[in-house]
Parts: structure tokens; sequence; C-alpha cells
């Protein structure tokens, strides 16, 4: 086997990721590792080296479809492939498919979970409040506790001011 | 405008700076990523875009309190040179010495605070202490982040939080870095499997000067990888854990070659002293090298009424662009070597040869 980066010498180490439903799978020679930083596959380096290789995969458009552009700011997938940065924070709406498997890779979790600014850190806490509360709901609509429900529609009104959403029985 | 060698801090100051560790941690610091939320990154953006960026950022930044008196200019102000010295200050990273027009520099006095503007994000701060502070360095940053953010709309998503050029930043945008010298790992070879497990961590370790650099006289940077789905003091008390564990290794290991390896730890002392006593050229790797090993010799009392100061002040001022700096004609890597080998051979004079108990 050949290995995928230099194409050149025998590949001799072999890194296998699943991301999500798909699985990675990547072969190289012992100076391209070396040269990748890979001595041990869960470290970073993995994840460093999937932005080179992997993530021009898991953002190429499928074959015969349009290539997608950031409407604000005209960056491509292309441009990502070359250099491994996006190009205005909108980027990150637009490529959020591609790049939801690329960050599952890379980091520890794929929410935020520090600091937010004051300006939208209330705004923030109530949502996941009201997220919270809102299962709560469900729950207990399913349990037919309607007590419960009555209970927690009314939290969730005076929290939000809108009627929460009627869950499916 | 003012002059950067007038604000810096001299070396010989800046050697006398301690903190916490400081045999082991040379120094400290926590790094923000920052962008605003109607621009383009800077490696997208075009130059005028660049330019509007870094006029919108750093009067805010130099209003900040903290930065009151700070040294604030846009990088085409800079000479090449100025650049290599903030860089060897570790100041600046090296990718934002390459910038020019469009990209910016705040320095607080005490130079405890640097900002980088149009790096690789629209902001780049850090906050930087001597020895092992990191939850301080972090303190002090956020709070810096805190008084900006109040000037200026930062791109932030409720799920991804601060958005970055890579998305390798994404998140928290923090990185948490300190410098340790761990001649005593080294010198016992226990170094890579110390490095190996570091990073199954899910830590990284560079060099001197950080990504993709060596480790130059033994200094190696430890710092976080993954910045989304861990909170900052999240990541910055798993950083104080590990950290506290090399600490420890490089003690046990100092401690363990002068019990049973003593005459190679000084066989190591008394050869670098000797050359950086008497050599009349040297390169700066060399000089970095061996002065790390004199380091260690005044850390484990070789040099009984020597300052450790003595030997932090030469780290500094025998990197090129230092050196280049007290010299008035432009000089070639050969000719500095001359002069980096008088300069230490002077310095070291009063040094008495190392003493081995």
């Amino acid at each position: 086997m050949q290995c995928c980066v230099c194409k050149e010498k025998p590949a001799t180490v072999h890194l296998t990721q699943i991301v999500g439903e798909k699985m990675q799978k990547l072969d190289l020679c012992e100076d391209c590792a070396k040269a990748k930083g890979i001595n041990d596959p869960t470290s970073f380096a993995m994840a460093d080296l999937m932005l080179g290789l992997g993530a021009s995969q898991e953002l190429d458009p499928s074959a015969g479809t349009v290539e997608i552009k950031c409407p604000r700011c005209g960056f491509s997938q292309a441009d990502f492939k070359k250099s491994g940065r996006l190009g205005c924070p909108e980027c990150y709406r637009t490529f959020a498919e591609g790049l939801a498997g690329l960050l599952k890779t890379m980091h520890k979790g794929t929410r935020h979970t520090g600091k937010a600014p004051e300006a939208l850190r209330k705004s923030r806490e109530t949502g996941d409040r009201l997220k919270a509360l809102q299962k709560k709901l469900n729950k207990a609509v399913e349990t037919e506790d309607f007590e419960a429900a009555a209970a927690l529609r009314d939290e969730i009104k005076a929290l939000s001011g809108a009627t929460p959403i009627k869950a499916a029985k | 405008m003012k002059d950067l060698h007038q604000f810096l801090i001299s070396p010989a100051q800046a050697a006398q700076q301690h903190g916490p560790h400081d045999r082991i941690v040379m120094s400290s610091r926590v790094r923000l990523a920052r962008n605003l939320r109607d621009a383009a990154f800077p490696g997208w953006a075009k130059k005028p875009e660049r330019v509007r960026i870094l006029e919108a950022i750093l009067p805010a930044v130099s209003a900040l309190p903290e930065m009151a008196d700070s040294f604030a200019e846009a990088m085409d102000n800079l000479t090449a040179l100025d650049k290599q010295i903030l860089v060897e200050r570790h100041l600046i990273s090296r990718e934002h010495a390459a910038k020019n027009v469009g990209s910016g520099l705040v320095l607080n006095r005490a130079e405890t605070f640097s900002v980088m503007i149009n790096e690789e994000d629209h902001l780049r701060m850090q906050a930087l202490r001597p020895g092992f502070q990191i939850r301080e360095a972090w303190n002090a940053i956020d709070h810096l982040d805190s008084a900006l953010e109040k000037k200026l709309n930062f791109a932030f998503d409720n799920e991804l939080g601060y958005l970055t050029a890579c998305p390798t930043n994404l998140g928290t945008g923090i990185r948490v870095s300190a410098m340790l010298h761990l001649p005593g790992l080294v010198l016992a070879e226990q170094i890579n499997p110390i490095i190996q497990s570091v990073n199954k961590l899910g830590l990284a370790v560079r060099g001197l000067y950080g990504e993709g650099t060596e480790a130059l006289g033994n200094v190696f940077q430890v710092s976080n990888q993954m910045t989304l789905g861990e909170s900052e003091t999240g990541i910055v008390e798993r950083l104080e854990k590990v950290l506290a564990q090399i600490i420890e290794h490089e003690e046990n290991a100092r401690q363990t070659l002068l019990e049973k390896k003593r005459k190679v730890v000084f066989n190591h002392i008394g050869r670098a002293y000797g050359i950086l006593a008497n050599a009349h050229s040297i390169s700066s790797k060399e000089t970095m090298n061996l002065l790390s090993l004199l380091r260690l010799g005044l850390d484990l009392g070789s040099f009984p009424g020597t300052d450790r100061a003595l030997v932090d002040e030469l780290l500094l001022t025998t990197q090129p662009a230092h050196l280049q700096k007290q010299l008035s004609d432009k000089l070639t890597a050969e000719e500095r070597d001359l002069i980096r080998a008088d300069m230490v051979r002077e310095r070291l004079k009063d040094v008495n040869r190392p003493v081995t108990k």
C-alpha cells in the first residue's frame, strides 16, 4: 500500500477514525507520519492532518453540484482546502454541514461551554433553561401528568413570554 | 511614535522578574482569539478592509485602562529588526512578525499584555506572567476581554462560541501555555515519554518559539490544543495539574541524576562553562544550549554567589536580533558569532569555575 501523502513510499502507519457514520482511513509512510507529527492516533495531530486531507473530502461537494460560496464574503470550499482557514464568521453557517464532522475530530465537544459576551449571556442562559423545561413538559404530557404539565407550561410562558410548542402525543 | 527600544524593559530588568517555580517554569501565558462580527478574517480580507479593522480595533484596545501608556503601532511602522526583537522577547508570534500594512500591536508598559491585531484573527490578546501563573494570566486576560467586548462586536455563536479563522481555535479561542526549562528530563533521557504522555492528554509540546520550532536550550512549551467543548477554567485547571506533574518529574530527574550520574551532570555543566567562558566564536544555537546547562548548574548550586538572572539575561542578549541591536553596523552571522563570544566571555569573567561539592 502506498502512502497517501507522498504517494511514493510504502505506508506503514495506518489510521482509522469514525466520524459520525463515516469511516476515514489514512495510510502514511513513516516519514510523512513523522512530518505530520503522528505518534499517537488519539492526539490532536490527527485532527490537524484531517484538516489537510480528510477535511477536503468532507467539504468536497458531491459530484455535479455547484460549489458552495459564502454569501457574505465569497469564500469557497476550495479556498478552505487550500488554507485550512475560513473567510469570515458567516462561513461557519455556510459550511456548517461539512464542518460538523471536522469539529468532532478536532475538539472535546461540539458545543461551546465557556465564556460568552455579557450581552448574550442572559439570552444564552434563558435559551438553555427553556430547552430543559420544554423537555420536561413533553415528558409530563407523555406520562399524562397534567398537573405538572400545566405548571411547566406556565413557567415556560413566564420565561419566554410565548406559548410553548405543543408536544405531539 | 514611541521608540520601541526605549519602551521595552531592558534585558537585565527582564531577567530580574520572578514568579512561582521559575527554576522550571520560565513564563506563563494565556491567549484569546477574537474576531469582529461583520468583517472577513485577516487572511481573507483585502488590504483596505484590514486597514479599516485595524483602525477600529487599535484605538479601542489602547483606550483600555490596562493599556494606559502603551506602545501602540501599525506593523508597517516597525523595522524587521524591531519585529525580530519582539519575537525573541516572546511578545509577538513569528507569524505576526511577517505582517505589515493592516496589522498592529498594542503592548503595555509592564509587558504583561500584548495584543496582536490582524494576525490570524482580528485579535490575538495575551496576558504574560513570569513563572507558573497560568490562572493569574487567565484572570487578567478574561478581564481585558470583558472590557473590550463592551466596545467591539465580537463574532459569537450560541453553539460554537467565539468564531475564529481556523476551526482549531473555535469556541473559547483560548491557548494556555507555559514555557518550561527541562534539562533534567533531557539529560535523563526521560523527555520523550513525558512528551508522549502529555500529547495523549490532548496537550501540545512545542519548541521555544511555538509551532514547528525545535526545543533549543531544553526549553519546551506546553499548551492546550482543544478549544471547544471545555470551559476556559476547565482548560486552565487541567493544564495546572499536568504542569505540576511535569515540574515534579523534572525535580525528580535532577535529584536522580545527582545521586546516580553525578559525573555525567558535572561533565555537562563543566564543559558548558568551559566553552562559554573561553570561546571566541559561538553561534546563538550553541550559546542557548550551553546557557541552559549553566542555568541547570546554578539551580544545582554549582555556581555559588552567581545570580540566575545573569544567565537569563544572556539568554536574551545573545539572540541574533538583540545582539545586532547593540551594534551600529549591520553584521553577518559569522561576525555576530565573534561578538557574541566576546560578550559572553566578558559576562562570565567573574563567575568562578563550577564547584562539584
